[in-house]
């Protein structure tokens, strides 16, 4: 226990691993199939979730710094170290995805026919990697992790994917990867700065931070530069407009669990990278690009809403209304005050809470007709009033409906940016308006009116067990939307060492990448 | 005690949703009849009401300037400097309202087991209803503005789901999302207003912002308060349907009878009247707000009423005289007359709850039957209704001694004499008077005066059409299936008792001698006359607006006691009928103007922006990276390949740059 106790983070991070490699060798019948699989890749998840339990339980709210830390040496002729730490943000991030793991593997099981034992194995390899990327505290290692996820992604989307799934797949990569080397550039910038100032490199994040990067009060400085290099792999994953647009398509093309994973863990991915990487390593640059971020959030969050309003597909509609939602994160962020950040951190709960209750609802349904265009169905509240129930309710947390989870964190962040930009707060707030129209219409058009299609008619309710993966984001979602202090007392603390570390003070200008400034350099 | 007020129907809503979710719903189980849901939510909703009076009495006890409990249960949202708590609060203002919304809304309950009796899914109903109640129960009673906003929302949710409760119909579907969208217009400006107020005052709690607002005032510019009061009531022209946003309470009419009577004329509506009651005094410093709030309540009462001449559906009718109505409670607020908007609000809920109720007697009596032209004679059929209906309607047309005379006529008088008031306003309210007693004579006499318009028996159109009515529960327990009859005693005292309301409640409130207003002036002060207005105008404005809505009434009766003349008078102004038959187009005009572009813009967004420019670039980087990579032979089959060709490139070259560094 006590070895338990000061290396849990590892343990969160390898357990799942290592659980997915024994779970490879289990027995398969002769057709190949492994019934056990699922078992046993359920009980991992589980187990994980129960082990992430503990972090709550003694993570101290007032602890003035990053929690359960581990520290070992890597590489250290290059300053690598294995960093692991823990804040209040990130605590709630790794529940999250531990919370969010039993949900989607549950979720699967009568989805996933073909090579099942790859398949389990691949999503708690994933669940290894995104908690492995939400702990870690050197850059390095958090490259690797980040690097990691999108492995066991691609896979996920390539083999158990849609008739596209190849171009999902490529066009899901191209994005991902020119933000990822652009990143990776930056980040070896940054260790040789640090070199130069301190005398020695190091990835080390807490090192990092002390580092003084020149400029970020104009687009050429360098500060500047660094930034946009990792705010564009941010802005990727998160994904902001306009680099949207392989969103839509890795959706509709990903297994359910897929898309439940990528809009519940792996989006927020960007959120947390702005949070623990852009903004404090970068605040000068984050003050010179605040206004064009404002903006850019604020055009997300209609633009999203607008173009999902017209989709004929209705996984392809919560994947805009995913582009509308994490608008309201990157806003909440840019606002730079508390209340704006405390309701971005809140919001990237809340989107993956609601955002995967909504994918696993349109699994249940496609694997019921395979079919996702709205137009297919019409009237199916009467043959399946429970599923209607478990929908509307996901479409008052994804509406934000006062009670529900979503108002809290669209109410924070709209108040925070109205605090900000009284402007782009109002052209941000049209967002709810829209919201409730792509969403109460679609609803309409699948649920209400007549029941045209004859095939609708044999339609069964939900089972028990799709029952069991919905009820904990039902819970979830009344939980988060009236008592949010409960996980705002955890957060508080790091929330505003985040802002204060992001609060930006004048550094000397500087022309160009070498041109540093005199004082730092007398470390060398 | 003031959280059991909203608790009872909390718990009512919980004990009915999860009983019709786990043994009603779910295939092959039976649905409940409406008595045992029904009976849970009204003893729920009654639960309320004995708390309500009981606290109304508490406060009576109170000194007059400490008239107020608060109960505070939990912090709601606690950052940075925001803190919200999950607090109730009733006050002098607050009581009347959860006594309305306790009492009326038990009646409605009560009428409903017997409105509901051949519905499929009564237990969802009640359930609907129990949460409706919940949730305008928080709207009262929040101390702060989030928790209004959260009751203010939900009585939305409820709307919504209550409007399309017979969803099978695509209209009725489409109808509750309407009134939700169009809701969520006027709740951003709720929200906006609310960060204009957190900004500038720091706070959202009542009372702490009153406090806030009398310290600050004179440093705080006019042009702030009368953009909050503007925002503010941005949301009110949503919720209290007020032009522009009044269109989609018609339609709402798409709900159960009970429905309309509860939410859409006696309860909900009217929490924009209550909104602005309760910040009064971030109106009142606001000139321009005030003027605003009067000549758009002043104009909606006109307009609305000149639209309600022209419609065939009994609820339709209704409709468009409830927004109506509430347009003279803002023309009240709007003057500075705030007791009297809310004393319209007491008066409204009951006559305009009994004349839903009697229209849903009527049309459970007739089989569905909404059309008016289609009635006729009823007094002969359904006498009980007839009686109540006809104090209802005595009631909302002004006659002196019922209720709506006393707060109508109170509302005319400030619109003249106060000192935002003007002749102008008063003659839009006094013209709106006059509409309201023809049209609602109109609806009077087609209904239960003349020969009946209906066959006797069979009804077979009127059945055709009431699908969501079980077929084979249909008709059971009544004895004569098919014909027009009175409804059951469930349904018929609780009209007894509104109309007994409807005849009395405007005595709280006699002019000069008003309990009411005395009552509320620790929250409402009293307003200031314009000093060179004539005090005995007061009798000679009074003199004529009862002349006038008599002769809207006798005008009324004896165009359509010989239906033929009217039918002519009909094709005379023809034209004119035609657009009021239309609404004056306004919904056109908003799928013309809004929707219909919105659309557009979204389909050009998404299939030009987003497929055409943005994918094309990225591909087009895919394809130049692809096309070196074969250049290169180190792809072979998939992207996989690119990737990791990528990866290696970029780290040679990053590694480069550090060993260029280094050295």
């Amino acid at each position: 226990m006590a070895w338990l106790e000061s290396n849990l983070l590892s343990a969160l991070v390898f357990f799942p691993l290592a659980w997915a490699l024994v779970g490879l060798a289990l027995p398969t019948d002769s057709s190949g199939k492994s019934s056990s699989g699922k078992y046993w890749a359920l009980t991992g998840s589980l187990l994980t979730f129960a082990l992430s339990l503990l972090l709550y339980g003694s993570f101290d709210a007032n602890g003035a710094d990053f929690q359960f830390k581990e520290l070992a040496e890597w590489i250290p002729s290059l300053g690598v170290s294995y960093h692991l730490g823990l804040d209040g943000i990130s605590l709630w991030l790794v529940l999250l995805t531990t919370f969010l793991m039993p949900i989607v593997i549950l979720g699967s099981f009568s989805a996933v026919e073909s090579r099942e034992k790859e398949y389990y194995f691949l999503l708690l390899a994933l669940e290894a990697a995104m908690i492995g990327a939400f702990v870690a505290l050197d850059v390095f290692l958090f490259y690797v992790f980040w690097e990691a996820m999108l492995i066991p992604m691609y896979f996920l989307v390539g083999i158990w994917g849609g008739k596209d799934r190849i171009y999902a797949a490529m066009k899901f990569f191209l994005y991902t990867l020119v933000g990822s080397l652009l990143m990776l550039v930056a980040i070896f910038y940054l260790v040789s700065l640090h070199k130069t100032q301190f005398g020695a490199f190091s990835t080390n994040l807490l090192d990092l931070y002390k580092v003084q990067v020149a400029g970020g009060d104009t687009f050429w400085s360098p500060q500047s530069l660094v930034f946009l290099a990792f705010a564009l792999a941010f802005a990727i994953k998160v994904p902001l407009f306009p680099l949207h647009t392989w969103l839509p398509d890795a959706h509709v093309q990903a297994p359910t669990a897929g898309s439940v994973i990528l809009a519940g863990v792996l989006l927020k991915m960007g959120g947390y990278g702005f949070l623990r990487f852009a903004f404090p390593l970068f605040p000068q640059a984050v003050q010179f690009y605040q206004p064009m971020f404002l903006a850019l959030g604020a055009i997300a969050i209609v633009y999203g809403a607008w173009v999902a309003m017209v989709q004929p597909d209705i996984k392809k509609l919560v994947a805009y209304s995913s582009v509308s939602h994490m608008g309201y994160v990157i806003l909440g962020l840019f606002a730079m005050n508390t209340i704006g950040a405390t309701g971005a951190v809140y919001q990237m709960l809340n989107h993956g809470i609601s955002t995967p209750g909504l994918f696993l609802l349109v699994g249940m349904i496609y694997e019921r007709r395979h079919t996702r265009e709205i137009s297919d169905y019409g009237g199916i509240a009467k043959v399946m009033p429970l599923y209607a129930i478990a929908l509307i309710i996901m479409t008052l947390s994804s509406v934000a409906l006062p009670g529900t989870n979503g108002f809290v964190g669209e109410f924070l962040i709209l108040l925070g940016t109205w605090q900000t930009s009284r402007l782009v707060g109002a052209i941000a707030g049209t967002g709810v308006i829209f919201g409730a129209i792509y969403m109460l219409w679609m609803v309409q058009r699948v649920m209400f009116g007549p029941l045209k299609n004859e095939e609708n008619r044999k339609l069964k309710d939900l089972t028990g067990r799709e029952l069991l993966v919905l009820a904990p984001l039902t819970v979830a979602v009344f939980v988060m939307g009236v008592a949010p202090n409960f996980f705002f007392s955890k957060m508080d603390t790091s929330i505003a060492r985040f802002l204060e570390k992001s609060r930006a003070t004048p550094v000397a200008a500087a022309k160009t990448l070498n041109d540093q400034p005199a004082l730092a350099r007398q470390g060398e | 005690m003031i959280a059991l007020i909203p608790l009872f129907p909390l718990v009512g809503f919980l004990i009915n949703g999860v009983w019709y979710a786990a043994a009603q719903a779910p295939e092959g189980r039976k649905a409940a009849g409406s008595t045992a849901p029904g009976v849970i939510a009204s003893i729920a909703i009654f639960s309320s009401f004995v708390v309500s009076l009981l606290l109304f009495i508490q406060l009576q006890g109170l000194p007059e300037e400490a008239r107020f409990i608060e109960q505070n249960l939990f912090s709601w949202m606690k950052v940075g400097d925001l803190s919200v708590d999950m607090s109730l609060r009733v006050d002098v203002l607050s009581t009347l309202f959860t006594l309305v919304i306790t009492g009326v809304g038990t009646l409605i309950h009560v009428y409903s087991i017997g409105y509901m009796s051949h519905d499929a899914t009564p237990g969802k109903f009640f359930a609907y209803l129990n949460l409706f109640c919940f949730a305008m129960l928080m709207l009262v009673l929040g101390s702060s503005l989030p928790i209004l906003f959260l009751g203010w929302e939900g009585v939305g949710l409820c709307s919504y789901l209550l409007i399309g409760y017979w969803y099978e119909d695509e209209e009725k579907a489409k109808a509750g999302k309407k009134a939700f969208i169009v809701n969520r217009v006027g709740d951003l400006g709720f929200l906006l207003g609310m960060f204009l107020i957190y900004t500038t005052f720091k706070t959202l709690d009542f009372s702490a912002l009153k406090v806030a607002v009398e310290a600050m005032g004179p440093s705080v510019p006019e042009a702030t308060f009368t953009a909050i009061a503007l925002l503010l009531f941005v949301g009110c022209m949503g919720k209290s349907a007020q032009i522009p946003l009044y269109v989609w309470l018609p339609d709402a009419m798409a709900g159960p009878t009970p429905v309309s009577a509860l939410i859409h004329a006696a309860t909900m509506v009217t929490s924009g009247i209550y909104m602005v009651s309760r910040l009064n005094f971030i109106y009142t410093p606001s000139h321009t707000a005030m003027q605003f709030m009067a000549v758009v309540g002043a104009l909606t009462a006109f307009f609305a009423a000149t639209i309600a001449f022209a419609q065939r559906d009994i609820k339709k009718v209704l409709a468009y005289s409830t927004v109506s109505q509430l347009g003279y409670m803002f023309l009240a607020c709007g003057v500075g007359a705030f007791g009297a908007g809310v004393f319209h609000v007491i008066t409204h809920a009951f006559f305009k709850a009994l004349l839903f109720l009697g229209a849903g007697s009527v049309i459970h009596g007739m089989h569905e039957e909404q059309d008016i032209f289609k009635m006729g004679g009823l007094k002969k059929y359904m006498p009980k209704t007839w009686l109540v209906f006809a104090i209802a309607w005595l009631a909302i047309c002004g006659v002196p001694g019922l209720s709506g005379f006393f707060s109508k006529d109170e509302i005319l008088w400030m619109a003249f004499a106060s000192e935002h008031g003007s002749p102008v306003l008063w003659a839009l309210g006094a013209g709106t008077a006059v509409m309201t007693a023809f049209y609602m004579t109109r609806l009077y006499r087609l209904t239960f005066y003349g020969e009946p318009r209906f066959k006797s028996e069979g009804h077979s159109k009127a059945h055709g059409k009431d699908h969501h009515h079980d077929a084979a529960d249909h008709g059971h327990g009544h004895g004569h299936h098919g014909g027009v009859h009175e409804s059951p005693a469930v349904m018929v005292v609780p009209l007894q008792v509104l109309a007994v309301l409807s005849a009395l409640g405007g005595l709280i409130g006699i002019p000069h001698a008003s309990w009411l207003e005395h009552w509320l002036e620790p929250v409402l002060p009293h307003h200031a006359l314009n000093a060179s207005v004539n005090p005995s105008m007061e009798w000679v404005l009074m003199g004529l607006s009862v002349a006038g809505g008599v002769f809207g009434m006798v005008l009324a009766w004896k165009i359509y006691s010989d239906l033929k003349y009217a039918e002519s008078l009909k094709a005379k102004w023809a034209p004119l009928h035609k657009v009021l038959e239309n609404k004056w187009y306004v919904d056109e005009i908003y799928e013309a103007v809004f929707i219909r572009p919105i659309q557009k813009i979204s389909e050009f967004l998404w299939k030009s922006f987003d497929v055409k420019v943005i994918d094309q670039f990225v591909l087009g980087f895919g394809r130049v990276s692809a096309w070196t990579g074969q250049r290169a032979r180190v792809l072979q089959t998939g992207s996989t390949q690119v990737y990791a060709f990528m990866l290696l490139v970029g780290l040679v070259i990053t590694l480069g740059y550090i060993i260029y560094g280094l050295a």
